[in-house]
């Protein structure tokens, strides 16, 4: 015994040295190790920061639009329209609409930039001296449709002086908000030299002026005149959607799980669905949208760029999801409430409908908003069933055609007015990030009161 | 208007048949005294399902048959020489001409009289069909009401009956899971064939040249090989797994093992932001900014780097998937038993050894399945690949150079406004099958392996 001890006492300062060696490189690896994870989590969430402080970053000018204040004379020297046609006059409503619809093909062919370039002229310093078409750069070119609808509206207008709050155009704002490097040469320049001063004397005088962009908010989807581009239409169009989503994948991919998890048998059709379903949840979203076109669109005839068939094919898309979240919600639900259940008497229906399912009320909500809020960012089916098309209105019904807001941002990345458009795209994405977050946020909330009532 | 009658004349159905049902079964109990075998509300749901179905049946037929029935109607008003000399366009305008006159509206210019007189009838018609259908439908569900009412006795098991019912629409719910797989496969496999009948397969597997001819006609197609963009596509992939597997396997581990409970609360989610935001911005990011900030970096160093390039897509498609690794690696390591890792402690092994020399080892077949979940994920991805891979369908191994994949193809083929007649739009759905077929391997294959590793630990 004590030689033993002895003896270990002799080797353990050796041992300990080449143990303390060791030690050492040990916890040094740790220490690296440790460090990597650290270094991945931070790596992560900057890529999270970065983005968003990025799309932040670009998007914010956009919301500033700059307004053109103009008294528009209605000249009966330069509107020679003839007076507008009355329903009495006609005998059936076709030949009425016909010859409104001539009417207003008429004033469409006068020329109303005179009209604009005679108010632009009054407003600018007595004397200044500017082409036309330089002058006419200086506000937005949707200005003279939104002066002739004014007219449309009312005929009696004619040789009447109207204040307008008309747009500048999107070159104009670039140069106000200094987009564009001001020291460029002129031939750089998108505005001519004259164009530039007149615009710089607007702004000192409060012509134009900077305000909240709400035509964002207000206006759908224009080519030509840039700085009236809005988000409404897009806006509409995924709400039709994201409408359609709700009202069938809900019910169905409830009742779904329902069956899957409660009343169907052990067999080889209720294995192959639920195969099918876990499946369907990880086919990339493009196959989808190559089922709507050839199904929907080419087989069905359902309407091209519609509403409608975008539902119906995010509908499919966001069913997997809602399904695996509410069997999971529905294998949670306590064993003693099921059995409770059936010793009063219940039916197995009535079990699962008046006591089970209400439980998991809070998770199935949870999972369809989180299904929706990922529906509502699809985006390459929806360019498969032609809703990347143009389309300057906003769909009154599903069946009208549609674009949706994250194609919205896909077609305005590639708008050629770069300068423009990209932080236009970037608020886009900020009024899509924003309603995700809205979402979202609504999702824990509701999750959070409802657990804690149940 | 046709639509609110019906949906009124449904809604009053539904309300006077589950009324009357509900009362009749009211009635029983007062009456008699007697045990009745369903609670009043079984009866007038069967009373209403029995009342509804006809009903439905009758209108779904019209709805279905109804429009080509009209149709025929007003062909056959148009006179017999003026059918044979109208085309398929001609014939269209009329029958809009006459289906305006019925309507009311009008039309413009002169109305033949043989115009007007179709007006007339084809109004009536509608007008005699709709009232018809609506009638019909009425009747049929007012005597299935009466039927189903007579047939409540205190031994009618209507609860049973209606849960049949009920257990049959939920089977046909679930059903729709199946019912998309074939819609897939169908329209898929049908079209690619209709694409192979224009050019061999052989060709479109194995060609080295993408350049289909979009304006093309017959003999003139374009070539339609695959594997330009095959290897763009797998190319992509690889660099997006070489960002995200090490960055997500590591937070995964950082976060599960040793990460602060209050780091964990905040990060874990944090993270999880990533995988909520739509590819369309990742797509934007990656155009925008990591873009050019890759291209310049690289001219710091003496690199070509093009902005829209393999590389640009491949690292922002990466850190779209980072969330997607990490929770499902922090699902497994979760699963390893902890007797495993305390053995590991009780030897005296260091964290970081046990990590690497038993937990990993462990959790290698689920970490396994996640990464090809993640392949997959990476292969079917869309926008960011649109947006920022420039694509180039060139068969070329530099990463620095832009690309096309797959699905950049299938955008790019398929608009929406064509009709599939030739190759060029129904090339989209044999890449589409080539797609799918290879992402199902892919999630069958990693879905049996996590099952197979959840298994072993259970």
């Amino acid at each position: 015994m004590t030689d033993m001890l002895s003896t270990s006492r002799q080797a353990a300062p050796e041992r300990t040295k080449l143990i303390r060696a060791g030690l050492r490189r040990r916890h040094l690896n740790e220490a690296i190790f440790r460090g990597l994870g650290l270094a991945a989590i931070i790596l992560a969430l900057g890529f999270v920061a970065l983005l968003f402080a990025d799309v932040v970053r670009k998007g914010v000018p956009a919301f500033t639009q700059s307004n053109l204040h103009l008294a528009v004379t209605f000249d009966p020297a330069l509107i020679k329209a003839n007076p507008a046609p009355a329903r009495a006059d006609f005998t059936s409503e076709a030949e009425f609409s016909a010859a409104s619809l001539k009417w207003q093909r008429d004033l469409a062919m006068l020329n109303w930039n005179k009209v604009i370039e005679a108010s632009l002229r009054a407003a600018a310093p007595a004397g200044f001296e500017i082409e036309t078409k330089d002058l006419l750069t200086i506000a937005e070119t949707d200005a003279r449709h939104e002066v002739r609808e004014a007219f449309v509206a009312n005929p009696a207008l004619i040789g009447q002086t109207v204040e307008f709050d008309l747009l500048a155009s999107a070159n104009a704002s670039n140069w106000i908000k200094g987009n564009i490097d001001r020291s460029l040469g002129d031939a750089q320049q998108q505005l001519s030299a004259p164009a530039r001063a007149l615009i710089d004397t607007f702004v000192e005088d409060g012509t134009i002026s900077n305000g909240f962009a709400w035509s964002i908010f207000t206006n759908v989807d224009s080519r030509a005149a840039p700085a009236s581009a809005g988000l409404l239409g897009a806006f509409v169009g995924t709400l039709w959607m994201m409408l359609i989503v709700i009202v069938l994948a809900v019910p169905i991919g409830v009742a779904a799980a329902v069956y899957l998890e409660e009343f169907a048998p052990k067999s080889r059709l209720t294995d192959f669905i639920e195969v099918n379903i876990n499946n369907l949840a990880a086919v990339p979203s493009i196959v989808f949208g190559l089922l709507g076109a050839a199904a929907f669109i080419n087989y069905m005839h359902l309407p091209i760029s519609a509403p409608i068939v975008g539902g119906l094919v995010l509908t499919l898309m966001t069913l997997p999801t809602i399904i695996i979240a509410t069997r999971g919600a529905l294998l949670g639900v306590s064993p003693a409430l099921r059995q409770a259940a059936l010793g009063m008497g219940a039916s197995k229906m009535q079990m699962v409908f008046h006591h089970v399912l209400p439980v998991t009320f809070p998770s199935i909500l949870t999972a369809t908003i989180l299904g929706v809020a990922h529906a509502l960012g699809e985006t390459a089916p929806l360019l498969l069933i032609g809703m990347k098309a143009f389309v300057a209105s906003v769909p009154l019904s599903p069946l009208d055609q549609a674009t949706a807001l994250p194609v919205q941002i896909y077609l305005w990345q590639g708008n050629e007015n770069r300068n423009f458009f990209e932080p236009r795209t970037a608020a886009a994405i900020m009024v899509l990030l924003g309603v995700m977050i809205l979402l979202n946020g609504v999702a824990i909330y509701l999750r959070s009161r409802l657990e804690k009532r149940a | 208007m046709n639509a609110l009658i019906v949906a009124a004349l449904l809604l009053v159905l539904l309300g006077v048949s589950y009324q009357t049902g509900w009362s009749r079964s009211r009635a029983l109990v007062s009456a008699d005294g007697v045990k009745v075998h369903s609670r009043p509300q079984y009866h007038g749901s069967f009373v209403a399902i029995w009342a509804m179905l006809p009903a439905l049946v009758i209108l779904g037929l019209w709805a279905w048959f109804g429009g080509g029935i009209t149709r025929d109607y007003t062909v056959s008003m148009i006179p017999a020489d003026m059918l044979s000399a109208l085309d398929q366009v001609g014939l269209n305008a009329t029958i809009a001409r006459i289906n305006a006159l019925a309507s009311g509206y009008g039309v413009t210019g002169e109305i033949a009289p043989w115009e007007q007189a179709a007006g007339d009838a084809l109004r009536s018609f509608q007008m005699l069909t709709f009232l018809g259908v609506i009638i019909a439908a009425a009747v049929a569900g007012g005597a299935a009401l009466i039927y189903a009412r007579n047939r409540i006795t205190a031994r009618l098991r209507a609860r049973n009956a209606v849960e049949r019912v009920i257990n049959i629409a939920l089977l046909a719910c679930s059903a729709v899971a199946i019912l998309t797989t074939v819609g897939i496969v169908a329209s898929l496999v049908t079209e690619a064939y209709k694409f192979f009948t224009f050019i061999n397969p052989l060709d479109f597997f194995f060609g080295t040249v993408w350049n289909p001819n979009n304006a093309g006609t017959a003999g003139n197609w374009g070539s339609y090989g695959l594997l330009p963009l095959l290897s763009g596509t797998l190319m992509i992939t690889a660099i997006a797994m070489i960002v995200a597997v090490p960055v997500g396997l590591m937070a995964a581990i950082y976060l599960s093992q040793y990460a602060p409970r209050q780091l964990r609360a905040v990060a874990k989610p944090l993270i999880e932001i990533l995988a909520g935001i739509p590819t369309i911005v990742f797509g934007f990011f990656a155009l925008v900014t990591v873009g050019p900030f890759l291209r310049d970096a690289g001219r710091l160093i003496g690199l070509d780097i093009n902005a829209t390039s393999a590389l640009t897509a491949g690292v922002v498609m990466g850190i779209m998937i980072i969330p997607f690794v990490s929770s499902l690696s922090d699902d497994i390591l979760n699963q390893v038993p902890r007797t495993l890792r305390d053995g590991a402690y009780g030897l005296g092994a260091t964290k970081s050894e046990t990590i690497r020399n038993v937990l990993l080892p462990a959790a290698l077949p689920g970490i396994v399945g996640a990464f090809l979940l993640a392949v997959s994920r990476a292969i079917g991805e869309t926008m960011i690949v649109v947006l920022a891979a420039g694509n180039s369908p060139v068969l070329r191994g530099n990463p620095f150079e832009p690309v096309a994949t797959i699905t950049v193809s299938i955008v790019n083929q398929l608009t929406g406004d064509t009709d599939f007649a030739g190759p060029q739009s129904l090339v989209g759905f044999a890449l589409g099958l080539t797609l799918f077929v290879i992402t199902l391997c892919l999630n069958i294959v990693a879905l049996y392996i996590v099952r197979r590793f959840r298994e072993q630990y259970e």
